[in-house]
């Protein structure tokens, strides 16, 4: 009977600690998370209803903001300019990394030389990696337009035609898919090759057994990647602002572009911040979209215990 | 007896010539295999490798040579000078910015190791109401755009003083920022066996202490690929500290080479140089770390669970 009761408590003792520790070890997120994301958030909706031309006082004019962004023509190129981008480059993202990440999880000599030259473009710095590509895309001089004459076709303004101006940015985007193939290696290291095993006793190919185990066992970071890359391609903006500034006739004018130079150039924190809130609720939107989707088509697999 | 015989051994040197034979198809097979992995991968290398080959080779170029048609990659006469004269040009010492970048990154990658892991700790290895919820909250903040919180967050930081300051660029780290390093944390967290704390528990050991000299020391393939991901990330960081830092003495590498394409657009070679240094360090570092790296996303089971 003591003993019981006296376990007892010492359980509840733990418990309580547990809670009390529990609580006390996340506070650093929390603080962060109310200073640095819900605070903000809140202040953005606020900001958003006022005009704020950030020295003079604000002025409160509730929705006008938002009304305003449907007759505001920029507004709706940036938006599509963003949503071309997006649409085209993230699957095409997918679909290259996933491929390359399987050519680089193959047993082969030099392989860490490979894995580092694939990710290499990736680490290569904002203004030196926009430079590096006005260069390759020059009418004059550039290496894009050598390829061409080269194979008999005649030379392409490139980034200073308002036509190809988004897939040069979508092929720019080629080479910075580092981070997605470095997440889609690990999670084919993940799969157990005991599956491969099994499936090459069956008389599978490697052909049936990519599609067989390879993609469902890879669909949780397919799913990962293309969340991720959806929203990080909903706010490009280094290269289009170092490189082309928006131009020509505003066919690389992003929305993050959009809403940055309504922020920091213009001062108009105030319609700056209706723009951060609509990319807010259309990013939302499309990731819900996607984790409806995923209910569906991603395989997860059960663990045990 | 003897025809049988002869029969029997012709047979038998026939198998054994077929299946030498077949053991030679397969070694064949397999070597071919590799030559079509190997030229896969130098092929794609070649074209990912472009950029930066044209980075290096205009680093060393002699002012007047970066602009020639058709391009010349390897530099007549190789000029060591540029990166002399490219610090020259800079109006602030150059080791003024490495020290800059090295503080910030320094500073901003142990923030989120500490507050990270801490946090990733309650959630993986504490019992406490309210737990899930807290944590699937951190999930969300993965999905939040950055871009929405940037003015009213730019605002505090404009309020609190601390423009042109590393503050805007390292306090948020100390308070959990990084959603994604939590989730990778904890994910690995919960791969270590639970026996463990419950023994330290017994021995007396406060929750603090088994997060310190229990889960920690056990986790350090993670904790490693955290690090490495956040050192990456700030290392190159463009748009933060644009924002945040105003005079020259406060630039970081990245900024600093903003320079060369505002003030002397013509010295791109001077621009390459200086990006060749802030390049190097983190090839390097994925170099020596890719192996590490790739297994701790890994055993953190991404996506897959």
């Amino acid at each position: 009977m003591r003993v019981s009761i006296f376990r007892f408590k010492w359980h509840r003792g733990v418990l309580w600690r547990e809670t009390v520790d529990g609580w006390l070890f996340i506070l650093p997120w929390i603080m962060g998370f109310l200073v640095f994301t819900a605070g903000p958030m809140v202040a953005s909706a606020v900001i958003s209803m006022m005009n704020w031309e950030i020295l003079l006082p604000p002025e409160w004019v509730g929705l006008a903001n938002f009304v305003r962004m449907f007759r505001d023509p920029l507004f709706l190129t940036s938006l599509g300019n963003t949503v071309y981008y997006t649409f085209l480059g993230v699957p095409l993202y997918i679909i290259v990394s996933l491929l390359t990440a399987l050519a680089l999880n193959m047993r082969l000599r030099g392989m860490a030389i490979y894995r580092t030259i694939y990710f290499l473009p990736s680490l290569t710095p904002a203004v030196a990696n926009a430079l590096l590509w006005m260069w390759i895309f020059n009418p004059d001089f550039g290496l894009a337009n050598l390829l061409l004459n080269r194979v008999g076709l005649p030379g392409q303004k490139w980034l200073f035609d308002p036509q190809l101006a988004k897939p040069c940015f979508i092929i720019m985007g080629l080479w910075g898919i580092g981070g997605q193939m470095v997440i889609f290696l690990a999670g084919l290291q993940g799969i157990p090759p005991e599956l491969y095993e099994a499936a090459r006793i069956d008389g599978a190919n490697n052909w049936q057994s990519f599609w067989s185990i390879t993609l469902p066992m890879l669909s949780p970071t397919i799913f990962f990647n293309l969340v991720i890359g959806i929203i990080g391609s909903f706010q490009v903006f280094t290269t289009a602002y170092i490189a082309t500034q928006g131009g020509p006739q505003n066919a690389t004018l992003f929305y993050v572009l959009y809403l940055y130079r309504n922020a920091f150039d213009y001062f108009k924190m105030g319609y700056a911040s209706a723009l951060a809130w609509a990319l807010f609720v259309i990013v939302l939107i499309l990731t819900l979209m996607q984790f409806g989707l995923a209910r569906r088509l991603v395989y997860y697999e059960v663990k045990e215990g | 007896m003897d025809k049988e015989l002869t029969a029997k051994l012709s047979l038998a040197t026939q198998s054994a010539k077929i299946l030498r034979a077949s053991r030679r198809i397969v070694k064949a097979r397999q070597l071919t295999l590799r030559l079509v992995g190997h030229l896969i991968l130098a092929s794609g290398s070649v074209t990912m490798m472009v950029p930066v080959l044209w980075l290096l080779s205009t680093a060393f170029k002699k002012s007047g040579q970066e602009w020639v048609f058709p391009p010349v990659w390897i530099p007549h006469p190789i000029w060591w000078r540029n990166y002399l004269e490219a610090m020259e040009v800079l109006p602030v010492p150059f080791h003024r910015y490495v020290v800059n970048t090295l503080i910030i990154t320094v500073c901003a990658t142990a923030g989120t190791g500490f507050s990270a892991s801490l946090a990733a700790f309650s959630f993986a290895r504490l019992r406490f109401k309210g737990r899930d919820v807290m944590f699937a909250l951190v999930i969300s903040t993965m999905m939040l755009p950055g871009v929405v919180t940037l003015i009213p967050t730019f605002l505090i930081f404009k309020t609190l003083g601390w423009l042109d300051t590393f503050l805007p660029l390292i306090v948020p780290y100390c308070f959990g920022w990084s959603a994604f390093s939590i989730f990778l944390l904890r994910q690995f967290f919960m791969t270590i066996p639970r026996d463990l704390d419950e023994a330290a528990r017994m021995d007396g050991a406060s929750n603090l202490r088994i997060y310190w000299s229990v889960v920690l020391p056990l986790a350090k393939p993670a904790l490693a690929t955290v690090i490495i991901f956040q050192v990456l990330w700030r290392w190159n960081e463009f748009m933060e500290p644009m924002i945040y830092l105003n005079t020259m003495k406060n630039y970081t590498l990245a900024l600093a080479l903003r320079t060369f394409q505002n003030v002397r657009s013509q010295r791109i070679n001077y621009l390459m140089a200086l990006s060749s240094i802030q390049v190097a360090p983190v090839v390097i570092l994925f170099f020596a770390t890719q192996r590490y790296f790739i297994q701790g996303i890994t055993l953190t089971g991404m996506g897959g669970h």
